[in-house]
């Protein structure tokens, strides 16, 4: 039956490559074996066929010969089917070899694999070529990631439900997706926001259950000049450093704080050192502080020395 | 068809009267996949095999991932193609004589199809990927841009919503990455200053490099470090000072490389089980460390169970979580923390 299948795909691909002119459905039904003898159910698989034609992204068209014609029929243009002439130098093989590694059992493996195969196909020997040594990986544990993709491809607006930093409950976001972009290790998609009609950021990790498409494809307009690497960043990026403060650090410890400090002034007698540091968010910072415990000691600001001593007792509450 | 094609190909008369029954004496076996795929399969293989002339049976199954059996039946439904009208025709010519194929007759899909837009956009957000991390063995020269270049051209429309996907990379560690795509190309060992958060210490190794890992926009070192003696990943921005020793890198037989397909960082059966109780707040533990269990509890909360084999590390998560994550189990780990937040304290007191 699948095997049926494939041959009657497969020779309606070439009979509408190979025609010159448009044909219509009953001349197709000529040259083409394999289609049963009712014209409806011919029709039906006709129709199902020319979906699955479509989905593998073969550029079936329709029209008519002449103007005036009263039947549609059907053509694959060769130029529209065929990919362009492309070779690749050798150090050029190598990168796309590197590339199509870096999906590896994530979400566009399959895609990648099939590019892999059609360059192959266009004479381009990519035999596992990769660079000794090097592995990139990319990596979309987020089930939200594949219907995002789709839907940003696609131009689809997107509904589900999130649950922001900090919020006990989910809520129900509805969003013009208009890119998806890791950072860090993780995703976010960015876009316009419907209810609040304002750009914004989601980390894809925080959305629960499944995205529903809200709308047609095409119908979601990414502004012309729009940076979705730009937007994910600014969200991401700590604010800019506004203040200095001023720490013990017991010596031999602290070397995640050493590593930031504007200034170190090393006290041997007493075995504490003393250092200047920039931070910008009390709240984050002081929880920073807080996990060096008894290593280090903020002198001031007075704020965020109180903010260390709420943290630590907050651990005995 | 030929009589010349029907001698060299090994395939019954396809005007026969069982063309739809069994090929060649084997099986109909179910093959590899939908109609669709196979389809798809099918439309590479021709233009596979006339790109290079004439291909190898065992070359060409595996350049596909099928076995020799299953290109031989691909090859014959090939051979087999008929259009009946305007008068009957066979498109397709071909052969397989001697384990060598060649293709002697198929204009119409001589050519492969062009990349569909998942395609082009795996391989394009792939190699943009690449150029980001800005490894010095890969950056040099202009091959990543050449290609671009190339797969954008080829691929038209379909690479456009590529530049609606991006993965960032860590751009601050190239003088690191050089040193040590330095020390790989040389097979040297390697001498780093290394900084543990979790321990919060600066440690100093050798490290004798096996691979330059960069995954999910970070950039590792694995090596065997000869402190550990043991395969272990260094992260790139962590390193705090590297030299190339001019000893010859010496990796054990029996080092493994880390499986970068499932995570780089798995815990073993043999490290402590630490459950927490999140706040709202503190769920973000949940999201930055792979846990065993994750489960909701009333108004927001989670309770979490993780393995480390660093308590230490654990010790200073729950001092900066403070009341937004409590250390359940195991108890000694939770007075330990008690402890902890108690002694620090006492400067303030």
């Amino acid at each position: 039956m699948s095997r049926r299948k494939t041959e009657r795909l497969l020779s309606l691909v070439v009979c509408l490559l190979s025609a010159r002119r448009y044909l219509t459905a009953t001349q197709i039904r000529e040259a083409v074996p394999g289609y049963p003898e009712s014209f409806d159910a011919f029709k039906r698989m006709f129709e199902r066929d020319k979906d699955e034609l479509r989905e593998l992204g073969i550029p079936l068209e329709t029209g008519t010969n002449a103007p005036g014609d009263e039947e549609y029929g059907y053509r694959i243009s060769r130029q529209a089917y065929e990919l362009p002439e492309i070779t690749l130098e050798a150090d050029e093989v190598a990168v796309l070899g590197l590339a199509a590694r870096v999906w590896r059992r994530a979400e566009l493996a399959g895609a990648a694999e099939g590019a892999l195969l059609k360059l192959r196909a266009a004479g381009i020997e990519a035999e596992d070529l990769s660079q000794p040594g090097i592995e990139p990986r990319v990596r979309t544990p987020e089930a939200a990631f594949g219907p995002l993709w789709e839907a940003v491809r696609d131009r689809r607006p997107v509904s589900f439900s999130y649950r922001a930093a900090g919020r006990s409950t989910a809520q129900l976001r509805r969003l013009e997706p208009w890119g998806v972009v890791n950072r860090r290790g993780r995703w976010y998609v960015a876009g316009r926001d419907l209810d609040r009609d304002a750009e914004r950021v989601f980390r894809l990790s925080r959305i629960d259950g499944q995205v529903a498409f809200t709308g047609p494809a095409g119908s979601v307009v990414v502004p012309p000049g729009t940076d979705v690497r730009a937007a994910v960043r600014d969200w991401d990026q700590e604010q800019p450093v506004a203040r200095t403060c001023r720490l013990r650090i017991r010596a031999g410890a602290g070397y995640g704080l050493r590593r930031h400090a504007i200034s170190i002034q090393p006290d041997q007698e007493s075995g504490w050192d003393e250092a200047e540091l920039n931070f910008a968010d009390t709240g984050w910072w002081s929880e920073h502080v807080a996990s060096f415990g008894a290593d280090v000691v903020v002198l001031e600001p007075s704020d965020l020395r109180d903010a260390v001593i709420r943290q630590l007792k907050g651990v005995l509450a | 068809m030929t009589a010349d094609a029907a001698a060299r190909a090994p395939v019954p008369d396809r005007r026969g009267p069982d063309r739809s029954g069994p090929v060649s004496g084997s099986p109909v076996r179910g093959t590899v996949g939908t109609a669709t795929e196979r389809l798809q399969r099918l439309l590479a293989l021709v233009p596979y095999v006339m790109s290079r002339n004439a291909v190898g049976m065992a070359e060409t199954a595996a350049a596909f991932g099928v076995t020799e059996r299953e290109l031989v039946d691909d090859l014959n439904l090939l051979w087999c193609v008929e259009l009946r009208s305007p008068d009957p025709y066979c498109p397709i010519d071909l052969s397989y004589e001697g384990g060598e194929i060649v293709v002697s007759e198929a204009e119409a899909i001589g050519r492969p199809l062009r990349l569909g837009v998942d395609e082009a956009c795996a391989l394009l957000i792939a190699l943009r990927m690449l150029a980001d991390l800005k490894l010095p063995s890969i950056s040099d020269g202009s091959a990543l841009s050449r290609t671009i270049a190339k797969l954008e051209s080829a691929a038209g429309s379909a690479a456009g919503p590529s530049a609606q996907v991006a993965v960032h990379s860590d751009g601050s560690v190239q003088s690191a990455a050089a040193v040590v795509t330095d020390a790989l190309n040389r097979g040297k060992r390697l001498h780093i200053s290394y900084y543990v958060p979790g321990r919060d210490e600066a440690t100093e190794r050798d490290v004798d490099p096996m691979r330059l890992l960069a995954v999910e926009g970070r950039s590792y070192l694995e090596g065997w470090c000869r402190r550990a003696d043991d395969v272990r990943l260094f992260r790139l921005d962590r390193i705090l000072g590297i030299e190339i020793l001019d000893v010859a890198c010496d990796v054990p037989a029996s080092a493994e490389h880390v499986d970068v397909d499932h995570g780089l960082f798995r815990p073993s059966p043999q490290d402590v089980l630490v459950e927490f109780e999140l706040s709202p707040a503190g769920r973000w533990v949940a999201e930055y460390y792979p846990c065993e269990l994750v489960e909701e509890l009333a108004e927001g909360r989670l309770r979490i169970r993780l393995r480390t084999p660093d308590t230490q590390w654990v010790r200073r998560l729950a001092l900066r979580l403070g009341e937004d994550g409590r250390v359940v189990a195991p108890p000694e780990l939770a007075s330990q923390v008690i402890t902890d937040a108690m002694a620090a304290l006492d400067h303030y007191a």
